[in-house]
């Protein structure tokens, strides 16, 4: 039976989903003209939520017979998937408006689909994984395709869609085989079984790597990264790039906690798939990404290389001492990843007119001349991608890349190394369209992409000089995980 | 910040705030200069210099009680292996001392510049750079607050490359102007790079010392000096002498000081500011920071001592060659950059703290007042009537070439009085600063051995001789042109800033008066006693014979020099070749495009095509368009059909299960 | 282990069996005597009209979600009277919360138009 206390764990969880369905029906008595407080109410949802998750910092616990828990990793994760929410809210209310499609329900989606992922940040439980993916993933498919009748944003649904439900049904065998050994589908259960010697070993592995798969797909490494270019395109590019940043965070989340909690005996055998996963994803995504003149896809290439230097860290993830560190920097890295994505994405919604299926980089032409602020976001954007040295992204990169090396990765820290090299030509490239080349962008309507973009320059330059402290602060907040 | 740290004043916490005073000024002037009004601007920049002067006073008055002062870690910077760097500030008598004199004189010359800024936007015809410069005015005290109150090593060179960068976008603020429209940027980048070559020293010898010490931290590193000094006394030696040239760099010493005459391209408040005042003098704090290690390596501090000594002479022939008012004083700050360099290598730090306080309070008055002169000769009513950038023609007439000049005195006599009060203080005439803070050095000198004291003597009669040239030239005789013969007062906003600093000049000397010794025994907390420049009435009186016998020297020659602005200078008469010879600055700018440019261009140009273009060019080409090549054929992969990409998916399946199985 | 396999196997085995057993014998036992009318697609006696291949209206689907939700509340509410006597305050609280989940769909249907046939 449900105590009061199980409810308080989940409370940001909650709140979210109450908030959710309270402006769905709220929205149908707000006029169109004034759909501004649609997106505030969500926006409000979003910070009181994340009011409650920061209440809830620090403390741990379990609720619902063990289907979640609430601990310090869940809570931070938490904590960024509601932000990455405010962005994705505070990128959409102008560009909707540009785009003809301010309809309520997308509010709502967003923070169902938000309400997913922070589920599946603090999952236990087999059952409470796929659940979490479905609630996260479904409203996803909707808004890929919330442009209909547009047929790109038709087909980028579609496609998510079909190959999202096809990897759902993969999860979902892989949660089979797992029960099928253990006789469990919740994490302590499952422990105790591999550990007092009653699962079957083999049944085991096919379900780990079938988990693997399900979980690749979310995150978009190479080779279950083939929906990402063609859905980010096809998005509104709101969604896309709150699906860069949350969806890829959602899935790892899910599976560090998975792998950590359920198969570290197994990690000498899954660390040759993850190094695969890993360097393929850095070497496929950092080389085709080259090849795009649509910043949109080449936002989504890059999405999937950084996937891969995420995993990367994660290889060596047996040893308990580097799995802790692997955690830490996998969050760090998370969060220069979110700021640096959203700037990005920032940048490029402010400049998207609408009716448009994402600039290409020569539409960032004179930028840096005629919109100083906007060009400084992009490029603090850039440089960060990039990994230059004291930004936020070299400051992640370098963490990652320390325990890929205590983890004794060295070839796979040499690749990262060098495709970090080649992603530096596709960056800079759009450095140099903005600066160096004459052109005349042109700002649409609206102030948010803006400001959003600035502040997430800003925040990568801040934190740019108070690197450690943030990392020990993620180091410490998953002190108790497990 | 930690607030669970207790100082023993909880003034001491204050201390960030010297950084982030100016930090909100530059925040607020990016974001809202555009909308504001020139005044707004203006006085935004003004508090935030002064919100950090009042910080100082109040850990200055913290400091009385508790002069053991405290270090206050703000935030971990980084933390990764051995290296341990945190954003600390160190709050002792000596970086107090430092934050005074940056915030103080800096405080003055915002106002100043608040002024004369108005002017000279509209005189080289862009009023929108108004606010870009107090952003880099800002900025460069930022910088140099961090340079002066950093606890290690690192933070100090990123305050010490703040500094720099801000010099170099000051002097290049008019970058599309001067001789051909490119000599100002010229002047800029020459000031980078020899400032670049001070700076690898610098960093050298932070590698050195990270490396022997395993700690780039104040204390941590003085602390364990010693045993490094007794095991392998060559390290500490190169360490020294390394960390000696970035000072030569930073402080215009030989010979490395050829970009700062150069550096007076940038507006007159940044002259008196950066290169006159404060960032000049980031050398002799480094110097006088470090001294545990100075003073364990008597070599390196024989070293340090003749360098200043000789640049100290060497600028003075040079100052009085000249006939630009600002180049003049640019070889005068080199030479009592000179001074202090030799008075921090004898160990005579009080002394040299001494002058470097005194000669900012000086030579800032005389810039400034220089300006004033600038602003007389420009013609700025014609401004003001017109009020219109675009239909003010640039006077043909050099404002800043002093045979031009003369008989200022009765146009211009707030200013003149104020240069008369800098130019004696300068010299050495007491009672002015100028003249305690000088014979505390030459004291120290006249301890140290003879031949320094009579270099350094040499060098105090040049300086008494070329200032007194230089009243001359300016301010008595007739004028010899129309712009002087126009001449008139400035504002109040200009002038007032002077008066203060003529206040500071003549009373500066009181901060360590014989007898009372105030300031030595102030820095004594931080500085351990070193060798004291008592006040010595022999040398007392020596020096200030030879100073006023410079000066009448000088009148005596230019008396001689009437109203005609063609004529010779009269010392040319004299002597000639040698003469010639300083005013090319002894042809040290020539020497070094002949035995340095010069060869690395050749260099270059030999390199350039078969190595660069053919092999280097070739290589990094033939990998760009092989990756590109690649790229293009793997992104066929994405064709677009679902049905492929679930095959991938599937096939990504078939390989994780087959090497699940062979493996 | 065998065993366990073997009798999944009988399992399928009789799972085939029943219905395929069911079906043939009805056809073998029952009596054909076909008249037009008994060919008739609805016995019942109403005449179809046209061709069953016809493209529907979009809004009968929508109809039958909502009628769907209310058909799923039924099922739901059945056991749940029936065991109101044994039921803690939660699950009646929980009905409730269920219930207005419900009505906030009807709702939300009803003002998007749904109900409005056009």
């Amino acid at each position: 039976m449900p105590t009061v206390n199980d409810f308080l764990l989940i409370l940001p969880e909650v709140v979210l989903l109450i908030w959710a369905l309270l402006i769905l029906l709220i929205d149908l008595w707000i006029p169109d003209t004034k759909k501004y407080y649609t997106a505030v109410l969500s926006a409000a949802g979003l910070v009181i939520s994340a009011g409650c998750a920061f209440a809830l910092l620090g403390r741990t616990g379990s609720a619902f017979s063990n289907m979640v828990v609430l601990d310090g990793f869940s809570s931070v994760l938490s904590i960024l998937f509601l932000l990455s929410g405010l962005a994705a809210v505070a990128l959409a209310y102008d560009y909707l408006k540009r785009n003809a499609a301010q309809r309520g329900e997308y509010y709502t989606l967003l923070l169902f689909s938000i309400a997913g992922m922070m589920l599946m940040a603090s999952a236990n439980d087999l059952i409470m994984v796929f659940l979490s993916l479905e609630l996260l993933s479904i409203p996803l498919y909707i808004l890929a395709g919330f442009f209909r009748p547009r047929l790109a944003s038709e087909e980028a649904a579609l496609k998510y869609f079909l190959l999202g439900a096809f990897s759902s049904a993969i999860l979902l065998f892989g949660i089979a085989w797992i029960y099928g050994s253990t006789g469990h589908t919740d994490f302590p259960g499952i422990v105790a079984s591999i550990d007092g010697g009653r699962a079957n070993y083999l049944l085991l592995l096919i379900g780990a790597g079938l988990l693997l798969v399900g979980f690749g797909f979310k995150i978009g490494v190479f080779p279950f990264h083939m929906w990402v270019p063609d859905t980010y395109q096809g998005s509104p590019s709101s969604i896309g790039a709150f699906m860069t940043v949350a969806t890829k965070a959602a899935g790892f989340a899910a599976l560090l906690r998975v792998f950590l909690v359920l198969f570290p005996a197994e990690a000498p055998i899954m660390a040759g798939i993850l190094w695969g996963l890993s360097a393929a994803s850095m070497i496929f995504g950092n080389t085709v990404a080259i090849a795009q003149m649509n910043m949109k896809r080449l936002l989504a290439y890059s999405s999937i290389a950084n996937a891969g230097y995420i995993l990367m860290a994660f290889v060596p993830y047996g040893n308990p001492v580097i799995a802790q560190e692997a955690v830490s920097s996998a969050l760090f890295y998370l969060l220069a990843y979110a700021l640096t994505s959203f700037g990005a994405w920032a940048v490029m919604i402010a400049l998207e007119p609408a009716e448009s299926d994402g600039l290409l980089l020569q539409d960032f032409s004179g930028l840096g001349r005629k919109y100083p602020w906007l060009g400084a976001a992009l490029l603090i954007s850039m440089l960060s991608f990039i990994g230059v040295p004291l930004t936020m992204g070299f400051w992640g990169k370098f963490y990652l890349f320390k325990t890929a090396v205590d983890g004794s990765q060295i070839p796979l820290v040499l690749i990262g190394l060098l495709t970090s090299l080649v992603s530096a030509y596709y960056y800079l490239r759009i450095v140099m369209f903005a600066y160096f080349k004459p052109g005349e962008p042109q700002i649409q309507p609206g102030r948010w992409a803006s400001v959003v973009a600035v502040i997430c320059a800003a925040g990568i330059f801040v934190l740019s000089f108070i690197p450690t402290p943030v990392f020990q602060f993620a180091a410490q907040m998953i002190m108790g995980m497990k | 910040m930690f607030l669970s740290e207790i100082f023993s004043d909880p003034a001491f916490s204050l201390v960030p705030w010297v950084v982030f005073f100016p930090l909100a000024g530059i925040i607020l002037n990016l974001i809202f200069s555009r909308r504001w009004e020139e005044k707004l601007t203006a006085l935004t920049a003004c508090l935030a210099a002064g919100g950090s002067f009042v910080i100082s006073l109040l850990l200055m008055l913290a400091l009385t009680h508790h002069p053991e002062g405290a270090t206050i870690t703000l935030l971990e910077w980084i933390n990764t292996g051995s290296l341990q760097i945190n954003w600390a500030f160190r709050v002792d008598t000596l970086s107090v001392t430092m934050m005074l004199v940056v915030s103080g004189v800096g405080t003055l010359i915002h106002i100043y510049a608040a002024g004369y800024m108005h002017y000279d936007v509209r005189i080289n015809g862009d009023p929108s750079r108004y606010s870009r410069f107090f952003i880099f005015f800002n900025l460069f005290i930022l910088a140099m607050m961090l340079l002066v109150s950093a606890d290690n090593y690192l933070m100090l060179f990123v305050g010490w490359e703040g500094v720099g960068l801000c010099s170099y976008l000051l002097i290049g603020f008019w970058f599309e102007k001067g001789a051909d429209g490119i000599a100002n940027a010229r002047a800029a980048k020459k000031a980078f790079l020899v400032n670049r070559i001070g700076d690898v020293g610098l960093l050298i010898a932070l590698f050195l010392m990270f490396w022997n010490f395993g700690s780039l931290q104040f204390d941590t590193v003085f602390a364990r000096a010693p045993e490094v000094a007794a095991a392998t006394p060559a390290v500490l030696l190169a360490m020294t002498l390394f960390m000696l040239l970035g000072v030569a760099g930073k402080s215009a010493q030989l010979p490395l000081y050829v970009w700062l005459p150069d550096a007076m391209a940038g507006p007159t408040p940044v002259s008196a500011l950066i290169h006159a005042a404060t960032m000049v003098t980031a050398g002799v704090y480094l110097v006088a920071r470090s001294h545990t290690l100075y003073s364990l390596v008597p070599a390196a501090q024989t070293t340090v001592v003749w360098l200043g000594a000789l640049t100290a002479l060497f600028a003075a022939t040079i100052a009085v060659a000249q006939n630009d008012i600002k180049k003049v004083l640019a070889y005068s700050t080199i030479s009592q950059l000179g001074f202090m360099v030799a008075a921090v290598g004898m160990g005579a730090f009080t002394a040299g703290l001494f002058h470097l306080t005194t000669h900012a309070f000086f030579k800032a008055l005389l810039f400034l007042a220089a300006g004033s002169v600038i602003l007389g000769m420009e013609d700025v009513r014609k401004l003001d009537e017109t009020n219109l950038s675009d239909s003010f023609h640039h006077s043909h007439v050099d404002p800043q070439d002093m045979t031009l000049m003369g008989g200022l005195r009765r146009k211009m006599p707030v200013t003149f009085w104020v240069y008369l009060m800098g130019a004696l203080a300068l010299a050495g005439i007491a009672p002015l600063a100028g003249f305690f803070s000088k014979d505390e050095i030459l004291a120290a000198a006249s301890q140290n051995g003879l031949l320094v004291f009579l270099v350094l003597l040499a060098a105090a009669f040049l300086t008494a001789f070329y200032m007194g040239r230089q009243l001359w030239l300016v301010f008595f005789g007739k004028p010899r042109s129309e712009n002087a013969e126009n001449a008139r007062e400035n504002t109040a906003l200009i002038v007032l800033p002077l008066i203060l600093l003529a206040g500071l000049t003549v009373l500066g000397g009181l901060l360590n008066f014989p007898g009372s010794l105030a300031l030595e025994g102030w820095l004594e907390h931080t500085l351990g006693k070193g060798i004291n420049g008592e006040f010595n009435s022999m040398v007392a009186g020596i020096s200030l014979i030879v100073s006023i016998t410079g000066l009448v020297t000088a009148w005596f020659v230019y008396s001689r020099y009437s109203g005609e602005i063609k004529k010779l200078d009269p010392l040319e008469d004299m002597f000639g070749a040698v003469f010639i010879g300083a005013r090319n600055k002894w042809y040290v700018d020539e020497l070094y495009h002949a035995i340095i440019v010069r060869p690395l261009e050749g260099l270059s140009q030999q390199l350039a095509q078969p190595v660069d273009q053919g092999l280097i060019d070739g290589i990094a080409v033939g990998f760009g368009s092989l990756t590109k090549a690649i790229a293009q054929s793997w992104r066929s992969i994405e064709n677009g059909f679902v049905r492929s990409y679930a095959l991938a998916l599937l096939l990504g399946i078939v390989l994780i299960f087959s090497y699940l199985v062979i493996r | 282990m065998v065993n366990d396999w073997v009798y999944i196997g009988l399992f399928i085995l009789i799972s085939l069996f029943l219905p395929a057993a069911a079906i043939l014998i009805a056809g073998w036992l029952a009596p054909k005597k076909p008249n037009k009318i008994k060919n008739s697609t609805y016995e019942c006696g109403i005449e179809t009209v046209g061709d069953t291949w016809v493209q529907f209206r979009v809004q009968y689907y929508i109809y039958a979600l909502v009628f769907l939700v209310f058909d799923v509340e039924t099922v739901f509410l059945y056991p749940w009277a029936v065991a109101y006597r044994q039921l803690t305050l939660f699950a009646v609280l929980e009905a409730v919360v269920f219930l207005l989940l419900l009505a906030g769909g009807l709702i939300y249907a009803w003002k998007k138009g749904a109900l409005q046939w056009n």
